[in-house]
């Protein structure tokens, strides 16, 4: 009989999953199936809501990235009402954004993806997780990352309302402004959160980078997909969280497409798969021709690899000479090997926190004008910003009285769905010859995915 | 010595939030994972369903449960995880009352469904298959777990001893509850980790609120600027908090946004949505039919603002099969 392998339920990343590998007779892999057991409904349950609840209730979808919605959400309001926020809010809003991709990077590499490449490969299951990293780097560093991972969360939870759940969000505006009294803890926070991105890199360097089983992955074709990659740019082409133009390369790193989120429906389909709750998106331009990479098929990458792929550089100097390290050891860009999506998550923890200094150095941050009030009346608007997952795009349509009639929501993960189920078949391909299976082995099927950091929640909604 | 406790967290349809208040007890999860033994923890620790199988009865001290209860999956889980543990905890509003997920109840699975996987603009068939519909689109794969007709809390499908309210709960009273299991005092049945007394009690505007309030009409937070030292209720914005329980310390109202309830009811208040209706009924200036119905009105979405967190354990969210 031909066996079946379970990995149930896939650990360390957010929300459920499960990896089925179906072995033929001589005990090679036939199919892999990743799949998500997880719905929700917020499509249709939003309908009938107040507009303005869509930041606080959407980004119920997931507590691991509810800033991301809360950001999306709170620009399709703009776009909605048709209002812009002031300098300061839309200065907060960027930097409550960056704080939180800074902390959220941070809990990939120490609890999440990260310890697959910082324990030690030969460690057994037990040892794969925050407390084995711990072990491997030395409590001090330890210590260092949960402490600056608290602060940053402090400071959100002091701009925004909440270390977790934002509520600050309103069309126009924010809700409240930086005291000046804040501001000078921000930014110290703001300063503390760059000297351990400075400190960070050499570590990675030095563990991950230098380490053979490391190096050897990352060059190696089970973990390479060559797809199109997405990513939201600046009007330099540089990578850009809170706004900018949505930006898609092709796998030998042409410019394919260059659009508004607006027009999102103009470039990206959504299809629907009857053994998972996980949608999958797809380049519209090209379709969907099953789990294939290559230029022909429509599947993209999105996400931290994806986002350096699709830009042009960083707009910070750290970032950008990191940037350029990465892409010279990969000797082209763009560059395909999934697991360095570990390293290019890095590059953007020091972008985020060498923006977070340059934001809290804005003389409007503090400034007492945080909200502007609408005067159109609403009926349709697209948000966006690059989620730590990738791009995030909220789409509200409402009557005159600002109730939502459709609510439609493309989120992060679902960008990488289909190349997170081809990266699970073809590490699980290459991995298992002949009926030889190990812990070891699965781990390294494991990390096909985990090196995306997908979001299920988020992805299934 | 004696055996280290040990405990077991897992996440039904939750959103990982909880998942983040206890990750957010910092340092305070690294004595946790000192002093007991975490054995089951699907966001941090690569245990799987097979080895909580293979653990003997009532071998877990506490279960900490967050998420409400989407799935038939879901239930197996949570009579797999009673069976093994010795104490239950709802950790969150969503195991405590269904919260956000519940807001589904006021729609069949089907109506859920059509409308992610067929009806959104970006859908490239709307005729398509859905989810779980058979046959599989190829012979080998899994079978899909399958929605429940309503979202339950978990109360509704295992006996519960304890509850930690909250969307997010606050990392301190995680830590407060974790502690004393690892202590060997489990809560006593029924606890639940909060104020008795409304979120006024906890309000820094409390002061401002006066005794008697009439509004015309309700404003709504996206066309109206607010006083941020005067309580919400008579700038004539609707605030949750005098049916809510206390114990978040006021957070969104600090950040100057009014409460939406996700702390659930009071002691006092069996349904929220009813208590939330009463506190709004009374503070309805009089007038004549029409002059009512356009206070009426005036409240955007009454079903999702009453019913955002609770609306699975209401007595009008049994799902469209009650």
């Amino acid at each position: 009989m031909n066996r079946r392998i379970c990995i149930d339920p896939v650990t360390r990343l957010e929300g459920h999953g499960r990896i089925d590998i179906r072995l033929d007779e001589e005990g090679n892999v036939d199919r892999a199936f990743f799949q998500v057991p997880d719905f929700k409904g917020f499509e249709k349950f939003c309908e009938g809501r107040a507009a303005e609840e869509m930041p606080t209730l959407t980004q119920k979808i997931c507590g691991v990235c509810p800033t991301a919605h809360h950001i999306a959400g709170v620009k399709a309001l703009d776009d909605l009402f048709g209002v812009a926020p002031p300098p300061a809010a839309r200065t907060i809003r960027e930097l409550m954004h960056l704080a939180f991709v800074f902390e959220d990077h941070l809990l990939h590499l120490f609890y999440l993806g990260g310890p697959d490449i910082l324990v030690n490969g030969s460690a057994c299951k037990a040892g794969k997780n925050v407390f084995g990293v711990f072990e491997e780097l030395g409590a001090a560093v330890g210590r260092q990352a949960i402490a600056i991972r608290k602060k940053v969360r402090q400071l959100n939870a002091l701009i925004s309302g909440s270390a977790l759940y934002p509520v600050c969000g309103l069309p126009g505006g924010v809700a409240q402004p930086v005291a000046e009294t804040a501001r000078q803890q921000i930014a110290a926070t703001a300063n503390e959160a760059l000297a351990f991105a400075r400190r960070l890199l050499p570590l990675f360097h030095e563990a991950v980078l230098k380490n053979n089983r490391f190096r050897k992955m990352a060059r190696s074709h089970a973990f390479a997909l060559r797809t199109y990659y997405m990513g939201l740019v600046d009007e330099a082409n540089r990578v850009n969280f809170y706004d900018g133009r949505l930006r898609i390369v092709t796998p030998d790193g042409d410019t394919f497409v260059d659009f508004p989120a607006a027009a999102y429906l103009d470039h990206l389909r959504e299809k629907a798969v009857r053994g998972s709750y996980m949608k999958i998106l797809y380049l519209k331009a090209l379709g969907w021709h099953g789990y294939l990479d290559g230029p022909a098929s429509g599947m993209y990458r999105v996400g931290p690899l994806a986002r350096l792929n699709a830009a042009a550089g960083m707009a910070t100097p750290l970032a950008q000479r990191e940037y350029e390290r990465l892409f010279n050891a990969v000797g082209q860009k763009p560059a395909h090997n999934t697991l360095l999506y570990h390293w290019a998550r890095l590059i953007e923890v020091l972008y985020a926190a060498e923006r977070m200094v340059v934001l809290t150095d804005r003389p409007e941050l503090s400034d007492a004008h945080v909200r502007n009030l609408p005067t159109q009346s609403p009926a349709e608007g697209v948000g966006v910003c690059e989620a730590p997952r990738g791009t995030l795009i909220h789409h509200y349509r409402t009557d005159t009285r600002a109730i939502v009639k459709q609510l439609n929501l493309l989120v992060a993960t679902q960008n990488n769905a289909a190349a997170i189920c081809l990266s699970v078949e073809k590490a699980a391909r290459a991995l298992i010859k002949n009926g030889a299976v190990t812990d070891r082995i699965l781990n390294q099927v494991e990390m096909a995915y985990r090196a995306y950091d997908p979001c299920l929640a988020c992805a299934t909604h | 010595m004696a055996a280290k406790p040990k405990i077991a967290f897992y996440w039904c349809a939750g959103c990982g939030g909880c998942e983040e208040s206890i990750i957010d007890m910092a340092e305070e999860l690294l004595s946790v994972a000192e002093q007991a033994d975490i054995v089951f923890w699907p966001v941090v620790l690569d245990a799987r369903y097979g080895d909580l199988e293979a653990l003997p009865d009532k071998e877990i001290d506490a279960a900490f449960i967050n998420g409400a209860i989407r799935l038939d999956e879901h239930v197996r889980m949570v009579r797999l995880l009673r069976r093994k543990s010795k104490c239950i905890v709802a950790h969150g509003t969503c195991a405590h009352l269904g919260g956000v997920i519940g807001l589904a109840n006021w729609h069949s699975p089907r109506q859920l469904l059509e409308c992610a996987f067929r009806q959104m603009p970006s859908m490239d068939d709307p005729s398509g298959a859905l989810p779980g519909d058979d046959p599989p689109d190829d012979e080998q794969e899994p079978p899909l777990p399958k929605l429940l007709p309503a979202v339950r809390s978990l109360a509704q499908v295992v006996p519960v001893d304890a509850f930690i309210p909250g969307c997010p709960p606050p990392p301190e009273t995680m830590a407060a509850v974790i502690t004393d299991v690892i202590h060997g005092r489990l809560p006593a049945s029924g606890t639940v980790f909060a104020l008795r007394k409304a979120l006024c009690h906890q309000c820094p505007r409390v002061d401002s609120k006066p005794d008697a309030i009439e509004i015309t009409r309700f404003k709504r937070l996206y066309n109206t600027s607010w006083d941020p030292e005067v309580c919400f209720l008579p700038q004539g914005l609707i605030c949750l908090g005098p049916v809510t329980r206390g114990g978040c310390e006021a957070r969104c109202i600090r950040a100057n946004m009014p409460c939406r309830g996700c702390f659930g009811p009071t002691e006092r208040i069996d349904d929220f949505g009813a208590g939330a209706m009463a506190l709004i009924a009374s503070m309805m200036a009089g007038g004549d039919e029409t002059a009512l119905d356009r206070l009426v009105d005036s409240i955007a979405d009454p079903a999702g603002l009453m019913y955002r967190y609770s609306l699975a354990t209401s007595v009008l969210g049994k799902g469209p099969d009650r």
